[in-house]
């Protein structure tokens, strides 16, 4: 391949295309190569979907700073992406004495990190704020800031930035592997070579293999693998806030969330797995979180269930993301960005943009002429395409045959089944694709999409 | 706000046959609002023999049947394209087609929704999520309407009678599911069905077996079942997940009216807690099969008629 470019950003998740529209809008070359048929293929398409403060982050750590600059940066953007910003607030919710006894240490810690607003409230507050939760509930903290996002529409709405300011993305594309030579990668690849001068790793469950191809690797990524179940449209009536357990020292513990497009969901689950792919559910742990959504909010029993996933989180063994740049490899890696890697990306852009300023070229100070490119608007708090007309497709989810034409055209079209999905939201609903998966899989068959 | 005598939600055979009666009853001003592009409803892709004896004493395949319902509603306003987004109090209609959306209100509404099957996820199944996952519903749809074969070799998942419409499906475009799989010890539909299936189709049943996961990557690449307490792995290509109908019940669950185990709670004359409203068909008691919605929306109709004198 004869281009030539300045950034190879490896990994097309949430962080990959951050870091990717970060490069491209400071008007370097970049290209991304991502792994699966589509973005969005590994750790970044099942997540909470939650903008969180940090308020439970480690303190002084790159997590948190990461957390709050892309928390920052998303309510600065958001509406120019025409991105969703759903403020609901976070209870943290006391079951036990034991988790009331926790709650000061989690208000000091929020203080800390600076989140001031977080504050206890007592049984009775929590009833008026949520009154269908279950009365064993014994109180709460609150943590005002917390928000829910759209977690594909975001790093799509990235993709499309970077590509209008000339970003190039191949899919289908796994680094196989690289040779640094007179200050240039030549990372190999199934759709061919690409060369670079500098290579970001944000590969994310493959991020220790991918690093390895310029050290031995610092670290060692063991998925932890997150199971969810997701509730039909009533449910998301039975919950204002996200309803979180009181953390342990390894997982944030299952929260109840309304989703961006109008559902309720619990999740996720936290279980260590050598998988790095393939994110299965299994039926007696879908069968716990159920039950346990309806020990929390007793209104759901009765609300079918629409859907399950499950998503598999770069857990990496160490305290804190790695984030860090290798001079005289012109490299920098950005490993074990694990659940608040949704809110943080945009923060790790910064914090990249930094190191590379720092060890290998300048970068102009502002953004000349940054170009928007809203996406179309998928969450139930906004205005959605088919309220302007059109022939509806998928009838559970409202989405347009219009909808869905575009999402297999455009400059990134839609890779594979699941990138369709979460580009319209087409056959997620409750009948999950009975009416119309084969109208839509005829559709795709007369597009010509995942042609490279 | 537009108004109409009586509005009915959903154009299949509930929906027709009441439409068809309210006519011939006298009613002048009905409006039948279907939002797929054509009304005839499942029928429509059920592309093998069975429909029509009920209700026309003939034995057709589903989209003549579906064609014939049709036909006996020519003239009357039947607006395909056009989904009801709520239900509100007093009989109003929140509707949306490809114009826009708009508020209708009707004297009488009958909510004749349907049934569809239970999908993978509401019944937990684990695995992974591969395509080549589906219901009876989508696979007709993919074999009748559009050719095309979304597998070569499936599991079939149940034993009612929809399942057999899955074999006979698949046997459409030479399709060969591997095994059927019931998980009670008896298979669901009437007697001698185990049998239809093993030398009629050549598919073999496996009661009282239980599926626990499904492999694969981009598609399904095998299927785990439990059977006397011993997994064992099936290779397949495809999952069917057939029957264990539920009501199409998205508008009423959230109001106006009460519903009971996920249906319209009615009164002996198919009226609902809110007077406006009136509920038929598969939407009530799901499995019945088109003939009895057929006659079922004839007598709704009836009833309907009856309360606007």
């Amino acid at each position: 391949m004869a281009d030539r470019f300045e950034i190879a950003v490896v990994g097309g998740g949430v962080v990959g295309l951050a870091i990717l529209r970060r490069f491209a809008m400071a008007g370097l070359t970049c290209v991304l190569l991502e792994k699966g048929a589509d973005i969005l293929s590994g750790a970044s398409k099942g997540n909470s979907a939650l903008l969180h403060t940090g308020f439970d982050a480690p303190p002084k750590s790159i997590e948190i700073s990461c957390m709050k600059a892309g928390y920052a940066e998303y309510l600065d953007i958001h509406r120019k992406l025409n991105l969703p910003l759903i403020r609901s607030t976070a209870l943290v919710v006391a079951w036990t004495e034991a988790d009331l006894a926790a709650f000061p240490a989690i208000v000091a810690k929020a203080h800390k990190n600076g989140v001031a607003d977080v504050r206890q409230i007592g049984r009775t507050e929590l009833r008026l704020k949520e009154r269908h939760l279950a009365a064993t509930a014994l109180g709460a903290v609150l943590v005002p800031g917390e928000a829910i996002i759209d977690p594909w529409s975001a790093p799509l709405a990235y993709a499309h930035q970077a590509i209008a300011h000339g970003a190039k993305i191949i899919r289908n594309a796994e680094v196989t592997g690289g040779i640094f030579a007179e200050g240039e990668w030549r990372l190999a690849s199934p759709q061919g070579e690409v060369a670079a001068r500098i290579v970001i790793n944000a590969a994310g469950n493959f991020g220790d293999l991918v690093e390895a191809i310029a050290r031995p690797s610092p670290f060692t990524i063991r998925p932890r693998k997150g199971q969810f179940v997701v509730f039909d449209k009533p449910g998301a009536k039975l919950a204002s806030a996200v309803i979180l357990p009181v953390p342990s020292e390894r997982t944030k513990g299952v929260a109840l969330f309304r989703t961006a497009f109008g559902n309720l969901a619990i999740g996720p689950t936290a279980e260590d797995v050598d998988e790095r792919q393939i994110a299965a559910c299994d039926g007696d742990t879908l069968m716990k979180l159920k039950n346990r959504a309806i020990e929390m909010l007793p209104a759901l029993e009765g609300i079918n269930v629409n859907a399950i996933y499950a998503g598999l989180r770069p857990a990496s063994g160490h305290k804190d993301y790695v984030i860090e740049a290798l001079k005289e490899q012109n490299w920098i890696t950005v490993g074990g960005i694990r659940s608040t890697g949704l809110t943080a990306s945009l923060g790790i852009a910064q914090l990249v943009a930094k190191l590379y300023a720092k060890n290998f070229g300048k970068l102009p100070k502002k953004v000349p002429e940054p170009k928007w490119t809203p996406v179309a608007n998928l969450a139930e708090d906004n205005l959605r395409p088919h309220v302007r007309g059109g022939e509806i497709i998928c009838h559970c989810e409202l989405v347009t045959r219009g909808e869905i034409e575009a999402a297999l055209g455009g400059p990134l079209p839609a890779g594979d089944v699941g990138g369709l999905k979460r580009r319209t939201r087409a056959m997620m609903g409750r009948c999950q694709g009975f009416y119309c998966s084969a109208q839509v899989a005829a559709i795709m068959r007369e597009s010509d999409h995942g042609k490279p | 706000m537009e108004s109409h005598d009586v509005v009915i939600i959903g154009g299949g055979p509930t929906g027709l046959s009441a439409a068809r009666r309210l006519a011939d009853l006298g009613i002048k001003d009905i409006v039948v609002l279907e939002r797929e592009a054509e009304a005839g409803g499942i029928p429509r892709h059920c592309g093998h023999q069975g429909f029509g004896w009920h209700s026309h004493h003939r034995l057709w395949a589903g989209p003549r049947f579906a064609g014939q319902l049709r036909k006996d509603c020519a003239g009357l306003d039947i607006r395909t394209g056009t989904t009801v987004l709520e239900l509100k109090a007093g009989g109003v209609l929140r509707i949306r087609s490809s114009g826009g959306s708009d508020d209708m209100k009707a004297r009488r509404v009958l909510i004749a929704t349907g049934a569809r099957e239970t999908p993978r996820a509401a019944r937990l199944i684990g695995g992974a999520r591969p395509a080549g996952v589906m219901n009876t519903g989508a696979l007709q749809q993919h074999v009748y309407l559009h050719r095309h074969k979304p597998f070569e070799q499936p599991v079939i998942i149940g034993s009612e009678w929809v399942s057999f419409s899955a074999l006979l499906t698949c046997r459409h475009l030479g399709i060969k599911p591997v095994a059927m799989i019931e998980e009670n010890a008896r298979v669901t539909a009437p007697k001698g069905s185990g049998l239809v299936a093993r030398l009629a189709f050549g598919v073999p049943v496996m009661t009282a077996t239980r599926l626990i996961t499904i492999e694969g990557h981009s598609q399904v690449e095998g299927v785990e079942i439990e059977r006397d307490g011993k997994r064992q792995r099936i290779a397949c290509d495809g999952v069917v997940f057939t029957g264990q109908f539920r009501p199409e019940n998205a508008l009423y669950m959230t109001g106006p009216i009460e519903s009971e185990d996920q249906s319209p709670a009615i009164d002996t004359n198919f009226r609902c807690s809110g007077p406006a409203y009136f509920a038929g068909g598969n939407v009530l008691a799901p499995l019945k099969n088109s003939g009895r919605c057929c006659q079922q929306g004839v007598t709704a109709a009836e009833a309907i008629a009856a309360s606007l004198k």
